[in-house]
């Protein structure tokens, strides 16, 4: 009798003690605001262009949390959406068609120049502030700055706003992947058109 | 030699064929000078220099052309005289075959130098071993040397160590890439120079040792440069270190590794374990730059490969297009390729055969960093794209000197599993080729990893600037926010004010009740309230008598015309009503002054202690005069509107009379007692005196003029007389008269 006593005794007292330090540490190390929304907005492109149906990146980093689809982020692409399925554990699922389609090469918007008005509505659309100018200045875009997320483009009266591909410099340059699979067998060595094009200039 | 060096080894490695007699046959030799040079304004890593040149300029030898942009940046000089022809986007001499902006220059063939010194000459030093670091690296950088082993990394960069303590120089001279003997015939060629820059970069540097590391399949060159260390007699402070032939043993921290034992930290510089690596024509150019102020305009590159006649190398002027060399060493285009035959076309390499890169066009220039142009047949070096399946046998990981396990890396690049190949030290790779050369399966691993390196720089990129957006996005929002916040807070103090306003219109009537019921309290709190009651109660004052006048008027016609007369009693009572309001607001009008003054001697009593003092006495006779001039004043108004409130208005006039009289008594009284007054003083007050009464009894006789009028004009108004003009002319003057009257009262009282 007095071994199951101090059995239960004992199993009382380490109950108590353990969930005494749980619960000390659940007020101590309290994890302030979501992390998961911190990782998943980490993960979305923050062209903050709104295509999702959300006022910016964050909000739809929030609406994710809270159970929406991953496939609405059209700048991001398949790549982010891969991205928040491995992140969220889900089924990655094709881009959704309705918030539009994914951007073959990356743009920047041109303004230009001797037709903007200076009427400061792409100002008041960019939502990161990457354009520069004053009403009835001549506008310019800070191309560094810029996301490309075409939203100044609508609000231009004239249309003078253009998004252009972003050009290739030797410092984003790289290497691209050797092509696999092409040729297996002798009679697919074929020169490739560079090599051509060197002979033919030699 | 005079020191054991004990050498160490570095896993992997390759024995490629070496081919590098063919191209050590003769000596360096100096191209015909070209139609055109092209100089790419980006030779080194770094930021592109900014060109200090107009198309149409004319240059001389060893001019700068093109200024340095930031720290990490190197200038660009003219390599011969001749006139700049345009500056414009050409192809420049990169794996990606992109266009960069470039400076074309046309020779005028004369060569004339631009003037240039030694720096001992222009710092105007006896002894060259006094010159300080900082203008031996001000030197450098301005001469624009960059590294010319192959990556090209500024010079006077890589000399300027900061914190780290340098113990050890070593020079590159391996060169263990084959075909290429560049280094091989300057170290033959020029040893001389090439001590003297290892003297210099030791004084930059304060460095105990010097190390030139040799490979062994290089005896002349390591016998050149002994023969220089003793001419030099620099023997016992820099050794040459002759160092077993294998690939990549010229690769930096390999060399390192076999000098030293020390491995260079991975993605650290080797400044962090005390070394410094110079290539050997960086050490040569240096020592120019340092001793003749010749800035970087030349290099020595091999041509070589069985396509080309007079293999050899070449002393070339950076800019001179590699077709031009080509065509000097005596290239011989292969005949062309037959349809349906699986011969390759040739390629033409800048670089060597493992490291270098097929060149898109040869209308390219020789830059700082091209150290051979390789024209090989196919036979020669075929080309191998057929990639076939990895058969794990692991020779990559043997041959590889980085310690890396290049399978696991293709696989990952292949699958574009890029944090794992990052995972598995993907950067530390130094692309050299071994794998590729040594796989079975002719697979282009170094292809690969290039491609994944490129790719997570690029992934760093984006993140970098989508951390960047969120920046802006979020400080955006914060500052529309802040903006909103302060429009809202100016919008509510707007309204609020609105709404104190017009409760303030509101409580104006409640607070003429007040003022008339509980005056005293009231007008206690503050004397601004009181003032605007004042004020109100005058406006007030002033409406009605504007009413008593109309009313009168009307009773007067009434009275007039019989139709009427049945109004006469209506308007009599109104009459009396206006009248009645008058005197109340008349009333309340005094107490609200009784109350400001109240205040306003409360506030004086709060200040002065002493009730009896002379101060207190003199205020207290200033403001029974004051009263006094606001009663005549007011006895003046009543009189004009014939209002029966003239008889109390003349007994109070009389009263305030009599206080001033007592107030001036008091403080006379007072200030005899406690000071004897100025004798003048006394008796001006008493001749002010009598001026004063005289003055009022005017003011009296002049008011009873003024009544009398009054009463005439109105008399006339009522019959209608057309003296009504005259006598309200009459009656005005009247006004004035007294109005003058009194104010000499006022300043007498003052006074």
């Amino acid at each position: 009798m007095s071994t199951i006593i101090i059995a239960v005794v004992v199993l009382s007292v380490l109950a108590l003690v353990f969930g005494a330090l749980l619960g000390f540490a659940s007020v101590r190390f309290k994890v302030e605001g979501n992390p998961i929304v911190d990782q998943i907005n980490d993960v979305l492109p923050q062209t903050q262009c709104g295509q999702c149906g959300y006022p910016g990146c964050k909000p739809y980093a929030e609406a994710i949390s809270g159970g929406e689809k991953i496939n609405k982020c059209p700048p991001g692409g398949e790549g982010t959406i891969q991205s928040l399925a491995d992140l969220l554990g889900v089924e990655p699922e094709p881009l959704d068609a309705e918030h539009g389609a994914e951007k073959a090469v990356p743009t920047v918007a041109y303004i230009r120049e001797d037709e903007c008005i200076g009427c400061t509505k792409c100002i008041q659309a960019c939502p990161v502030d990457a354009i520069l100018g004053a009403a009835k200045q001549m506008h310019t875009v800070i191309v560094d700055e810029c996301t490309g997320c075409d939203l100044c483009v609508e609000p231009c009266p004239v249309d003078c706003i253009d998004m252009i591909p972003v050009g290739v410099d030797r410092n984003s340059w790289y290497w691209q992947a050797p092509k696999t699979g092409a040729a297996l067998i002798a009679t697919d060595r074929q020169p490739s058109a560079s090599t051509l094009a060197a002979e033919e200039h030699v | 030699m005079t020191h054991l060096i004990q050498l160490h080894e570095f896993d992997g490695g390759i024995h490629p064929p070496e081919n590098k007699m063919q191209s050590t046959g003769r000596g360096i030799k100096t191209p015909p000078m070209p139609n055109e040079l092209v100089l790419p304004i980006h030779q080194h890593i770094g930021a592109p220099a900014d060109p200090v040149v107009a198309v149409g300029d004319t240059v001389l030898k060893g001019q700068t052309i093109a200024e340095p942009h930031g720290y990490v940046s190197a200038p660009l000089h003219a390599p011969t005289s001749g006139t700049v022809t345009a500056i414009e986007d050409r192809v420049v001499p990169h794996a990606s075959g992109l266009t960069e902006l470039s400076i074309v220059i046309k020779p005028d063939r004369q060569d004339s130098w631009i003037e240039h010194q030694s720096l001992c000459a222009e710092l105007g030093l006896d002894d060259c071993d006094d010159i300080p670091a900082d203008a031996l690296i001000t030197r450098i950088r301005d001469c624009g040397i960059a590294g010319m082993g192959g990556a090209g990394f500024p010079t006077a960069v890589k000399l300027n160590t900061g914190g780290y303590t340098i113990d050890t120089l070593i020079l590159n001279g391996a060169e263990c890439e084959p075909y290429i003997t560049a280094d091989d015939m300057l170290m033959r060629e020029r040893a001389v120079g090439i001590i003297r820059g290892a003297q210099i970069s030791l004084q930059i540097l304060k460095a105990e040792r010097c190390l030139i590391g040799v490979e062994d399949n290089k005896p002349e060159a390591i016998a050149a440069l002994e023969a220089a260390l003793l001419e030099l007699h620099e023997e016992h402070h820099i050794d040459v270190v002759t160092i077993p032939t294998k690939y990549p043993s010229g690769g930096e921290k390999q060399l390192i590794q076999i000098l030293t034992g020390k491995e260079v930290p991975s993605g650290g510089i080797p400044a962090q374990v005390g070394i410094v690596c110079q290539n050997v024509g960086t050490a040569l150019a240096i020592a120019e730059a340092v001793d003749e102020g010749k800035p970087l305009i030349s290099r020595i590159t091999t041509v070589t490969g069985d396509t080309i006649a007079d293999k050899g190398n070449w002393d070339v002027l950076l800019g001179t297009p590699v077709s031009h060399l080509l065509k000097a060493s005596g290239y011989q285009a292969p005949g062309k390729r037959k349809i349906f035959s699986n011969k390759k076309p040739t390629r033409i390499i800048m670089g060597g055969p493992m490291m270098g890169f097929a060149l898109p066009t040869t209308d390219l220039p020789v830059v700082k960093t091209t150290n051979c142009i390789l024209a090989p047949t196919n036979k020669e070096l075929p080309a191998n794209d057929i990639a076939m399946a990895c058969i794990r046998c692991g020779m990559c990981a043997d041959a590889c000197p980085a310690d890396l396990l290049p399978q696991q890396l293709y696989w990952f690049s292949k699958a574009e599993e890029l944090d794992k190949a990052e995972q598995h030290n993907l950067f530390d790779c130094i692309e050299c080729g071994a794998c590729s050369y040594v796989c079975p399966s002719e697979i282009p691993l170094v292809q690969y990893y290039r491609h994944s390196k490129g790719a997570i720089r690029e992934e760093r990129a984006t993140h970098q600037k989508a951390e960047q957006a969120r920046e802006r996005f979020e400080a955006r929002i914060a500052r529309q926010e802040r903006e909103q916040a302060e429009k809202d807070a100016k919008r509510k103090a707007r309204a609020e004010a609105a709404a104190k306003a017009q409760e303030a219109k509101k409580a104006a009537p409640d607070s003429t009740k007040t003022a008339s019921t509980e005056t005293a309290p009231a007008s206690g709190s503050t004397s601004t309230a009181s003032s605007a009651d004042l004020e109100k109660l005058q406006k007030q004052l002033t409406g009605a008598q504007a009413a008593l006048v109309k009313t009168k008027e009307k009773l007067e016609a009434a009275q007039n015309d019989p139709d009427q007369a049945d109004k006469v009693a209506l308007f009599e009572g109104a009459l009396a009503k206006t009248q009645d309001k008058i005197k109340k607001i008349a009333v309340d009008m005094a107490a609200a002054k009784k109350a400001a003054k109240a205040s306003t001697t409360e506030a004086g009593v709060s200040d002065k202690g002493d009730p009896n003092s002379p101060e207190r006495l003199k205020k207290k006779w200033d403001t029974a005069q004051a009263r006094l001039d606001t009663a005549s004043k007011r006895l003046k108004e009543a009189q004009e509107q014939g209002l029966d409130t003239v008889e109390l208005l003349t007994q109070g006039l009389e009263k305030q009379k009599a206080r001033v009289e007592e107030a001036k008594a008091a403080y006379e009284a007072v200030s005899s007692t406690s000071k004897p007054a100025p004798p003048a003083e006394a008796p001006s007050n008493a001749s002010q005196d009598n001026k004063n009464e005289e003055l009022n009894r005017k003011i009296r006789a002049q008011q009873d003029r003024v009544a009398k009028a009054n009463e005439r004009l109105e008399m006339a108004k009522a019959e209608g007389l057309d003296t009504v003009d005259a006598l309200t002319k009459a009656h005005t003057k009247q006004l004035e008269k007294l109005a003058g009257l009194e104010a000499q009262l006022t300043p007498a009282g003052e006074a």
